[in-house]
Parts: structure tokens; C-alpha cells; sequence
């Protein structure tokens, strides 16, 4: 009776694992003599399955190969390139899923963990301690050693300063602008007073400078002068209501390429300078002071003059130093 | 294959020991060769992630090279003729030329970028991924606090060389990537002048010497170290095995059970390296990404809104935006100019935390014991309810990153969201932490009456057996 559930129970076992042979280390023993990784049953469909596959895969492939001659690079469609190779591929990885489940043992096997070494740990140190037998003053060797190695690498790391100016930091602080340049556009033209008008935005450059030196960009736009409430050193450098700012964020350095106007003033928040990074807002009325965002400094402000020929020029420096804040951002713009 | 199997024995010899013994007879190998088919692994669906990694890596080692091939990393200034006629005419870096080049001139060029960055994507998604289940069961702690981690110099190491990718392309995008890594260096309290004209050659957007530095840093330094990264990983886990959960009594802290590399786990992990590249390569030819042809060349007075980084960067944008105005000054001096909370000191408390988690867990509950066994979540709530808020932590800042998105897509105003994200980012995480634990405390309770339940329905049968016998 007992026999016969035993008997009944293995082959109900063998039945709920017939998707993966079981491995047990007896029916191993049994099977054959001294296997290492026991049998399974033999699975033909599986195996017709595998060639299936990978012929899909080969064909694929050769998909890729022809999309690729076929097409001149003007019309290469890149997406069927990507179905071909990925396609290949992934028949790849179905082919090695069916080996996985269908083809190859699932061996279960037990083992230890690796554990640690005491005795082997003690005889490390007992050599090194050993070892020293001959030096009297240790402490001092290794004192003395440890000095030379630091020495070295300082030595070593040194060069690192020829990277850039690295304690010359003046060139942060260039600027282009001194009283009398010239504001030009990106193409180089020089701008009239006359041809800036209110409620637009634009981009100018100092003349014959390198435009790409952080100082140089600026943003100016024209407001009405009723409105303007700038600090009383800078009462004249928005003439007739234009104003003229640094165009790098004083928070993290990207244009402040927005210009927030209001299409209905009534509800709506003024005009504002906006830079599309992380929204640092500056009022370009009370002369480019935070008004919103993580920026913490005004953006510079360039005093303008209007020339006899009716062309904007800088009328000196920028109220402050250009630029993302460091250590001496906030010194006297020279 | 039975027939190259035979028996081996009397003369009738086996071909496949031909190999074999050339191997053993110059490496003296073969121990170690027998012992590597059959190291065990732990069978578990989630142990599987960092092998996604690994394989998104190889993606990226082998279309970068691709890449490589035809990429300039000179600012020297050309104008653009080339198949894309809105670019026409157009004066631009040779870098960025090429770039547009690879995507659109060259047969298969898109196919291999796109593929590239997507691998990029993936590469650390899986391994925060792969992160969080090691740090939720508990496969951290001793002995392999090293593995946790060197595994997380990996991943900051692989935010640098995502951000350095996708910054020498010099489209307006990695422009304003640049530009924001410039002032976020910056920041750095007192060295970050000197450090950013160090690395920069001299004031943003640097000169000549940057873009080489950049290439370099991309193409072999980083990669390099990724690489020497994750074989010392790779040895560590070899080296003390994976964990494993308690699925059976048989399975403890001293015994190991698991499928061997051969033949059982090979085809497995082939079949998961071919799934990843596969579907990287349908991604890379199916879904674009970075069109770096309409963002249009940079200039450091160029800017564009709605410009999103790859996804790994989205906290430190949400950290930046975060912020409220102000700079930390003494007299004229800025000592921690704004971008430095956001941008430097937040990854790195990130960083920090993590990195020593496992000392402070042990610190915590005096368990300096070594753990081979992998926690299910619910067994340590403390641990996971930590988890869960730090989680939410970071996950919120993240989220605060699109929050410009969130407008134009919802109409949530900017201006609110701010406000609840900075209440959200103290509240959500302690609140977080007490739900967890408490749900966590719920199904060890529910485990528990499971395990009466099952006790006592055995008992049932076995009572009914004996009235049977009777």
C-alpha cells in the first residue's frame, strides 16, 4: 500500500516537472554510470523549433543586407535597418530561450558558500611582520616612505595646472564693452536707436569683438520710460526707455533667451527677461533684479548712449561681473 | 550531437578534448575552466537586471566605436551643405557637422546613433534599477558592501559619460547641457573658478583643447574605467556568489542552491543579451531620439524652452529649479553660489547616503554578521520604509525636473507646482516611510496567519487520514 503512493507520487512528481526534467542526485546515479550533468528526454519539436528561428534570423540578416545596398543614403530607411538587425537578434535571443526551457538540463545543484580563510589570513600577517625582522625604526621608514610617495604624486600632479589659466582667473572677468563700442547684430550691423522698438526682443553683440566671450551677447529691448524705476546711478542709461542686459544667467550660464510680455497687462505679470533653463526671472525695469527662480544676482546691466548718427553705443561697463556665480563674481567689474 | 559526445573510453577518442587540452596544457586552466561551467546561480527574475546592463553596455562599447569613426571633435567653424537643405548654409562646428553627417549622410548611421543613445538610456535604467533591489533585500550587506560599492561608483560614473556623450555633439541642446555644467562647476565654494578654467581651457564655452578633452574623457577614460568597474564588480559577485531568497528550508545562510553556468544558465543569459540588444537596435531604428538636426547648432547666446536632458539628469535639473534665490556670500566674496545646492552638494548627499548605508544599517542594528540570504521587502520594514522615502526623495526632485512639461502638457501652473513640490519634498518622504512600514508590519502579519492556516489544514488532513485508516 505505502509503496504503491510512493510509487504514485514520483510519477505524479515527474509529471508536474515534465516541462524541465527533474535532477535528482539519485536518478542521476541511476541513469547512467558517473554523469556529471544528467539526461533529459530527447525533444525533436523543441529542436525543430530552434531551426526555425534561427532561419528566421538568417533571413533577417539578409533583410539587413539587402535594405542597406538596396537604398541610397539620401532614402535609407533607418527604421527598417533597426526591424531587420533587431528582428535577427531577437530571433537570436527566442532561439536561446527555447535551448534554455526545452534543450538543456535545469540542473539544480547545491554547494557552500565560500567562507573566509582565518588561518591563511594569520600566515599574511605573520610574513609581512616576518619580513621586517632586519629594520629596527618602522614607524619611521613608513613615515619616511609615505612622505616620499605624497611628494611624488604632488610632483606628479602638478602639470594639471597647465590645463588653463588655472590661478590666473582674470580672463572670467573679460569684457568687450568699454564706453563707445558699438552695438551690432549677429550679422555685424550696427543697430539705430531708432529701429528698437517696444515690446520685442533682441540679441546684440559688441562691434569687431568675439561674440562667443561670455560678456559679449546682450539682450535689449525697448520699454516706456514712465515705467522705468532703475536704481539712481543708472538714471541715464536707458535712453529713451532702452535697456540693455547681459544675456548669460547670472545662476548657471544659458541665455536668458525669453521675453515674457503680457498680452493682456491688466491680469497679466509685466515684462521680464526669462532664462529656459530653470526659469530664473529678472525685471528688466528696476534694472534686472531677481524676480523669480533660483538666480542669485541681478543680471548686469550695460549703460547705452545714443551716437550723433543715431547708433547705439555702451556708455561704459556692466553694472556688475557677467556670468554664472563663483568666489570673486561679486568684485568691481573693472 | 550524440556523435560528438562518445563515451570516451578505449581509443574511441573524444574530438571535443582537443581544444580542451590545448587550453589546460598552456594555461593550466582546466580546474578553473570546470569550475567556472559550474558555478551556481540563484534563480530569480530580478537578479537578472544587472546582466541588462551589462549587456546595454557592450551595445554601447560596439556603437561607439561605429560612432567614433566618423566623429570630429574640432569647434573649427564650417558652413553646413549638406543633405539636411534647413541647415543649408548654415556656419557650424565641424563637430556638430559630423554629427548631422552620421545621422543623415551615412547608410546606417542613424540606426547606430540612435541605437547608441537609447543603449545609453537603458544602461542606467538598469542599473538603478538593479540598485534598488539589491538595496531592498538586503544583498548590500556583508560580506559585499564592496560590490554595493563599486557598483555605485559605476553608476555616477555613468551619469558623467552619458552627459559628456550627449555635450560633444554641440547641438544647441548639449550647448545649454554645457553651459549649465560650466556654472553648476562654478559653483563649487571658492576652487570653482580655477577648476572650471582647468577643465575648460578658459572661460565657457572653452577653447580647442576642451573638445579634445571631452572626446577623450568620452571615448576612452570613462569607458575604461566603466569597464575595470564592472569586471571588479563582476569578481566581487563571483567571488561570494549571489544571494539568494529563502524559497525552501534547504536553501540558508551557509548552502547555495542554484542552476550552473553550464548548461543550464548559458543559454539563459545568451537569450537575455540578445533580447537587450535586439530590442535596443528596434528602439534605435523605430524611436527617435535626439534629433540633433532641428535643435540647430550652439552659441552661448542661444537658448531654446522645453529643452529636457536624458532622463538620468531630470534631479539635477529638478534640484536646480528648486532652489529659492539666493547666494551664500561673505562681504564681496560668493562662498556657495546658488547652482552649488542643486547641482553638487544634492548628488552628492545622494551618493553619500547610499555609499554608506550598509555601515549605517549595521551601525543601527548591531548585526555585523555575514548575510548570504536575500530579505524579502516586507522582513526588514524599517530598512524599506528608509527606502521608499529616500526613493521618494529623489523621485520628487526628478519629477520637479519636468515640471515645465507638466505645465504644457496639463496646464498644472509652474508657480503652484513649485510651491507644492517644496512642501512635497519634506512631507510625502517621512509620511511615505511610516505607510510602508506599516504595510510592510500588515503582510508579515498576513504571512503569519497564512502559516497558521496552512499548519492547521495539514493538521486537518492529517487528522482526517488517521480517521480513514480506522
Amino acid at each position: 500500500m505505502r509503496f504503491l503512493r510512493w510509487l504514485g507520487a514520483f510519477f505524479l512528481m515527474r509529471w508536474l516537472r515534465r516541462g524541465a526534467p527533474p535532477v535528482l542526485p539519485e536518478a542521476a546515479e541511476e541513469d547512467s554510470s558517473e554523469r556529471i550533468v544528467p539526461a533529459g528526454s530527447k525533444e525533436r519539436r523543441a529542436e525543430n523549433l530552434v531551426l526555425v528561428l534561427l532561419a528566421l534570423a538568417v533571413l533577417f540578416a539578409i533583410g539587413f543586407i539587402v535594405t542597406y545596398a538596396e537604398f541610397t543614403s539620401r532614402q535609407m530607411p533607418d527604421e527598417v535597418l533597426g526591424i531587420f538587425l533587431g528582428g535577427a537578434l531577437v530571433l537570436i535571443g527566442a532561439a536561446f530561450t527555447v535551448v534554455a526551457k526545452r534543450l538543456v538540463v535545469t540542473e539544480e545543484i547545491e554547494e557552500e558558500y565560500p567562507s573566509q580563510h582565518p588561518q591563511e589570513q594569520e600566515k599574511i600577517a605573520e610574513i609581512i611582520h616576518q619580513s621586517g625582522s632586519r629594520i629596527t625604526r618602522k614607524r619611521l621608514l613608513l613615515t619616511a616612505g609615505a612622505g616620499t610617495g605624497a611628494a611624488l604624486g604632488v610632483a606628479a600632479l602638478t602639470p594639471v595646472l597647465s590645463l588653463g589659466p588655472v590661478w590666473a582667473t582674470g580672463p572670467l572677468d573679460e569684457t568687450p564693452w568699454k564706453r563707445g563700442v558699438r552695438l551690432v547684430d549677429e550679422e555685424g550691423r550696427p543697430i539705430l536707436a531708432d529701429d528698437v522698438v517696444e515690446r520685442t526682443f533682441y540679441t546684440a553683440f559688441p562691434e569687431g569683438a568675439d561674440p562667443e566671450l561670455l560678456a559679449s551677447p546682450l539682450v535689449l529691448i525697448r520699454v516706456d520710460p514712465s515705467k522705468l524705476r532703475l536704481p539712481h546711478a543708472r538714471a541715464d542709461w536707458a535712453p529713451g526707455g532702452i535697456l540693455a542686459f547681459s544675456k548669460i544667467c547670472t545662476h548657471a550660464g544659458c541665455a536668458v533667451a525669453l521675453y515674457r510680455k503680457p498680452t493682456f497687462a491688466a491680469v497679466e505679470p509685466g515684462e521680464a527677461l526669462i532664462c529656459p533653463c530653470h526659469y530664473s526671472t529678472f525685471d528688466p525695469f528696476t534694472g534686472g533684479t531677481v524676480i523669480y527662480g533660483p538666480a542669485g544676482r541681478p543680471l548686469p546691466q550695460l549703460p547705452l548712449e545714443i551716437d550723433s548718427s543715431g547708433y547705439l553705443r555702451a556708455a561704459g561697463n556692466y553694472s556688475a561681473r557677467v556670468g554664472p556665480g563663483w568666489w570673486n563674481v561679486r568684485s568691481r567689474p573693472t | 550531437m550524440s556523435s560528438l559526445r562518445p563515451s570516451g573510453r578505449d581509443g574511441d577518442r573524444d574530438p571535443l578534448l582537443d581544444p580542451v587540452r590545448f587550453i589546460d596544457q598552456r594555461t593550466a586552466s582546466a580546474p578553473l575552466l570546470r569550475q567556472v561551467l559550474r558555478y551556481l546561480f540563484p534563480d530569480h527574475w530580478s537578479f537578472l537586471l544587472g546582466e541588462v546592463a551589462l549587456y546595454a553596455f557592450i551595445v554601447l562599447i560596439a556603437t561607439g566605436v561605429y560612432l567614433a569613426l566618423f566623429f570630429d571633435d574640432s569647434t573649427a567653424k564650417t558652413v553646413y551643405h549638406g543633405f539636411y537643405s534647413p541647415l543649408d548654409g548654415q556656419t557650424m562646428s565641424a563637430a556638430y557637422k559630423s554629427v548631422v553627417d552620421i545621422s543623415l549622410r551615412y547608410k546606417a548611421g542613424l540606426l547606430i546613433r540612435q541605437t547608441h543613445h537609447w543603449a545609453a538610456d537603458v544602461f542606467v535604467a538598469a542599473i538603478v534599477l538593479h540598485l534598488m533591489r539589491v538595496f531592498f533585500t538586503g544583498a548590500f550587506r556583508r560580506p559585499r558592501e564592496l560590490t554595493w560599492t563599486v557598483g555605485l561608483i559605476l553608476l555616477f560614473t555613468a551619469f558623467l559619460e552619458g552627459y559628456l556623450g550627449y555635450s560633444m555633439v554641440d547641438d544647441l541642446l548639449s550647448g545649454m547641457g554645457l553651459a549649465i555644467g560650466y556654472g553648476v562647476g562654478l559653483s563649487i565654494p571658492v576652487i570653482g573658478g580655477p577648476l572650471m578654467l582647468a577643465i575648460f581651457g578658459a572661460p565657457f564655452p572653452g577653447n580647442t583643447h576642451f573638445w579634445s578633452r571631452m572626446f577623450i574623457m568620452h571615448v576612452f577614460v570613462l569607458p575604461v574605467l566603466l569597464a575595470t568597474l564592472i569586471g571588479v564588480h563582476l569578481g566581487l559577485v563571483a567571488a561570494r556568489h549571489h544571494t539568494q531568497f529563502k524559497e525552501s528550508p534547504r536553501h540558508t545562510n551557509r548552502r547555495l542552491i542554484g542552476v550552473p553556468m553550464f548548461p543550464g544558465q548559458a543559454p539563459r543569459s545568451l537569450a537575455l543579451m540578445f533580447f537587450t540588444v535586439g530590442i535596443l537596435f528596434l528602439l534605435g531604428g523605430l524611436v527617435q531620439i535626439n534629433p540633433i538636426w532641428q535643435w540647430g547648432p550652439f552659441e552661448p547666446w542661444y537658448g531654446t524652452n522645453g529643452a529636457q536632458p536624458d532622463w538620468y539628469l531630470g534631479w539635477l535639473i529638478g534640484a536646480l529649479r528648486l532652489m529659492p534665490s539666493f547666494d551664500v556670500t561673505i562681504s564681496h566674496f560668493t562662498l556657495v553660489p546658488n547652482p552649488f545646492w542643486g547641482g553638487v552638494l544634492f548628488p552628492l548627499l545622494v551618493l553619500g547616503v547610499l555609499m554608506a548605508f550598509p555601515w549605517i544599517e549595521r551601525f543601527i542594528t548591531r548585526d555585523p554578521s555575514a548575510h548570504n540570504l536575500a530579505d524579502r521587502p516586507r522582513d526588514h520594514p524599517n530598512r524599506t520604509g528608509f527606502g521608499v522615502a529616500f526613493l521618494s526623495f529623489v523621485f520628487l526632485v526628478f519629477m520637479f525636473g519636468a515640471a515645465d512639461r507638466l505645465f504644457v502638457l496639463f496646464g498644472f501652473n509652474y508657480n503652484t507646482q513649485l510651491t507644492l513640490f517644496r512642501i512635497a519634498i519634506f512631507v510625502l518622504p517621512p509620511l511615505l516611510f511610516l505607510l510602508t512600514r506599516k504595510i510592510c508590519l500588515e503582510l508579515q502579519a498576513s504571512d503569519a496567519i497564512e502559516e497558521m492556516h496552512e499548519e492547521a489544514e495539514e493538521e486537518g488532513k492529517e487528522h482526517e487520514r488517521a480517521l480513514l485508516r480506522t
